[in-house]
């Protein structure tokens, strides 16, 4: 068979691509036909900036959903080798393709003989799903510890915003090689601070329910038998392992998480909180001098309620805007942790490692490495674009 | 003012102390000693061995005495070993410690020593340090003058076109960290896949001279990251400084638009992108490590990577010392300088 055509290439990786095509043309129609009554996501629709980062963002969720969970815009298994495909340049043909194998390397074969196609678009799927999760764990630590450090203000504030600034004092990448090899993952310690970053989504909806519904306790204790009662059990799902230092309720260990994974999701969680601590801070700082919280202060609510109750909502339109940049910049972490082969195992397709094991042999092949860092690139560029666009729709109104 | 300083430096202090215990806790954590031991002594080393090792060099005493020494605040080791030497900390390398003196720890200006470079830290702290300084430097001549005018043209008429078009670049190279535009670069400019070959894709020579040829891509790598920031805060600062009345004022009495860019917009508008520049510094420390490594320039962003690689907790200590002097010290004067550019604020 013949080496296919750059038009060819594309043609095919677009074929290829059809199901996120679909999804994307449906999210489009649907969102912008009741787009008025879709609040702030509606208005997302007006202006062209959100509507293109949203696009972008989209089309990797929608990719990284179709090819991890449903095996469809993948061509090759991304961590099969198969022999003479090595280095070789997009659109060869598959030496040995056997009837049902896609029959070529559509972006080309990696130095492992990989496909690069089917790598970037399986990486996708670790991205969408750890970026997001990881900051809103983020932002449950620094809403939490946020509000009342700015309510309160005193020396409560400034014992945490000294150890906020201490851990922004370090330099990013000094902490993650201190917190992601492998020895020190021996010692357990990924695993405590897991134990004490992810107690803080429980004690957030605890203090949120309690403080809203104290008064009703029927409905409380439900709501919080309920909700806890689920939060709890993946809390305990998460942070026990068998065979490791945390193994306290392992008879409902629900299920097990890949150490290397859940070291590299708790390290950058520590490292996105103290940013949002100081945003929620400042944001609370501001909010608490405004006449509607003197009300309910008056009203006599209790002082919980009128943080998560009456600032944290009147906080949230910088919060979403944080909140969408922030992931793009966990999305750079992650890379970054990729990089410098820290946490994933080294065959596992995420970007950042790919686009290390690309970058050595750069210079005579650059196929390998281009696509993953474009990749990365296009899903920043969204979110941050999907910010911008949020930031000037909220600001309308 | 004084007073300021004076209480801003002992909280600098304080940070870097309760940091370099992080740091050092961390470090010496027992399979990091462990790991440590074998790539020192030898790989093949059972559990018993790298006991004594470590042992016979004071590694597995409590840590707080052993952060202590690492100070300078508590006696340095000496210790009869179990194979009959004695070692000392402060002992010269090869010698048997007479007239060594008691203390010898950072206090004493001594860093340590180095187990993978084989040398005296603070002399490779030092060299590392300038080569990375030269990296920045140029980072900065390219990064705020661009990112300046970058912001300030996009300011001046906001929601212009040439605006939006220079607001998207802004958010495009915030968009791209530094490991990717490297990829691209040296993949666009220095492969011989697309043939330009402008440029070399690594900066090794550099080290020695510097060149256009060879020093080029790092340098634009990092200031591309820092630059879109930078630009947007710029950016924001002049449109609303353009909103003011004053700007109103000076139009009315009919000054020319260039001259109300440059006389009296710039410099008000200036005063947010200070504070942002200077708070940057800690920032391009990422990149450097990055770019460092990707270009293979030999400076402080690869001890780091090498130190930490390695467990080389001595040279790890001081290089976060270093960084988190660095990042105090911007800090700092980020505050102090936007007290004086800005007569509304005062410190008290």
């Amino acid at each position: 068979m013949e080496l296919l055509s750059w038009g060819e290439i594309a043609i095919r990786s677009v074929t290829q691509l059809t199901p996120v095509w679909v999804a994307l043309i449906i999210t489009f129609f649907v969102s912008i036909r009741y787009k008025r009554s879709l609040g702030l996501y509606g208005k997302l629709f007006d202006s062209t900036v959100g509507m293109i980062g949203f696009a972008l963002v989209m089309f990797w969720v929608y990719t990284g959903v179709f090819s991890t969970m449903f095996e469809l815009v993948a061509t090759h298994d991304p961590l099969s080798q198969v022999s003479g495909m090595k280095n070789k340049v997009p659109g060869t043909p598959m030496r040995g393709a056997e009837a049902g194998d896609y029959p070529y390397y559509l972006w080309g074969g990696d130095n492992l003989a990989r496909d690069v196609f089917s790598r970037v678009m399986i990486g996708s799927g670790i991205v969408v799903l750890i970026a997001p999760l990881a900051t809103l764990f983020a932002f449950m630590v620094g809403i939490t510890l946020g509000l009342p450090a700015g309510y309160y203000g005193g020396r409560l504030d400034l014992v945490l915003s000294f150890l906020a600034n201490l851990i922004l004092a370090f330099p990013v990448i000094l902490l993650f090689y201190l917190l992601v090899t492998p020895e020190i993952r021996m010692t357990g310690m990924p695993q405590y601070m897991a134990v004490v970053l992810f107690s803080f989504p429980l004690i957030f909806f605890g203090v949120l329910i309690n403080s809203r519904y104290y008064i009703d306790p029927m409905k409380r204790n439900i709501l919080m038998v309920v909700i806890l009662g689920v939060l709890g059990w993946l809390y305990l799902s998460l942070i026990n392992e068998a065979n490791s230092k945390v193994t306290l309720f392992n008879a409902i260990d629900g299920f097990d998480v890949d150490a290397g994974l859940l070291t590299v999701f708790v390290s950058v969680v520590f490292v996105n909180s103290p940013t949002v601590f100081r945003i929620v801070r400042g944001l609370a700082m501001d909010i608490k001098t405004r006449d509607y919280v003197a009300a309910a202060q008056t009203r006599g609510e209790g002082t919980w309620y009128i943080m998560l109750w009456e600032i944290l909502p009147n906080a949230r339109g910088p919060l979403i805007v944080d909140f969408c940049l922030r992931i793009g910049y966990t999305t750079i972490l992650l890379g970054t942790l990729g990089f410098f082969g820290l946490g994933l195992e080294s065959e596992s397709p995420n970007w950042g490692a790919t686009i290390n094991e690309g970058r050595k042999l750069l210079s005579i092949y650059p196929h390998p490495a281009l696509p993953p860092a474009i990749a990365l690139l296009s899903l920043v560029l969204g979110l941050n674009l999907l910010a911008d666009g949020l930031r000037e729709e909220s600001l309308k109104d | 003012m004084l007073l300021f300083i004076l209480r801003r430096f002992a909280v600098m202090v304080f940070t870097a102390l309760c940091l370099t215990f992080i740091v050092f806790f961390m470090t010496n954590l027992y399979p990091n000693l462990e790991k440590l031991a074998k790539s020192e002594g030898n790989f093949r080393m059972d559990d018993a061995a790298v006991a004594s090792f470590l042992d016979n060099r004071g590694y597995l005493d409590p840590l707080p005495i052993k952060y202590g020494r690492w100070l300078g605040v508590l006696p340095g080791y000496v210790i009869e070993g179990s194979d009959g030497k004695t070692r000392g900390q402060c002992f010269e390398r090869g010698t048997d410690g007479t007239g060594a003196p008691r203390f010898c720890g950072v206090l004493q200006g001594n860093w340590g020593f180095s187990t993978v470079f084989k040398d005296d830290v603070g002399s490779i702290v030092a060299t590392r340090l300038s080569l990375t300084g030269v990296l920045m430097f140029w980072v900065m001549v390219i990064m705020i003058p661009t990112a300046l005018v970058l912001g300030v043209v996009a300011g001046m008429r906001e929601g212009s076109r040439t605006d939006r078009t220079l607001s998207t670049v802004a958010i495009t190279t915030t968009a791209t960290p530094e490991y990717v535009s490297g990829v691209i670069f040296i993949a666009v400019f220095s492969s011989s896949a697309f043939g330009l070959k402008w440029f070399k894709g690594s900066a090794a020579t550099a080290m020695e001279n510097p060149t256009f040829e060879n020093f080029f891509l790092p340098v634009v790598t990092i200031a591309l990251y820092g630059m879109g920031y930078i630009a947007r805060m710029t950016r924001a600062s002049m449109a609303e400084v353009m909103t003011a009345q004053y700007i109103r004022t000076a139009r009315l009495k009919g000054v020319s638009f260039g001259n109300i860019v440059m006389k009296h917009a710039l410099r008000n508008a200036l005063i947010a992108p200070f504070t942002v520049i200077m708070l940057q510094f800690p920032w391009l420390l990422n990149g450097v490590v990055i770019v460092e490594t990707l270009f293979n320039y030999k400076g402080f962003g690869w001890v780091l990577v090498q130190a930490a690689g390695n467990n080389d907790i001595e040279l790890l200590l001081a290089v976060s010392v270093v960084s988190v002097v660095v990042v105090l010290v911007t800090q700092l004067i980020s505050d102090i300088g936007y007290v004086y550019l800005n007569p509304r604020i005062s410190v008290n």
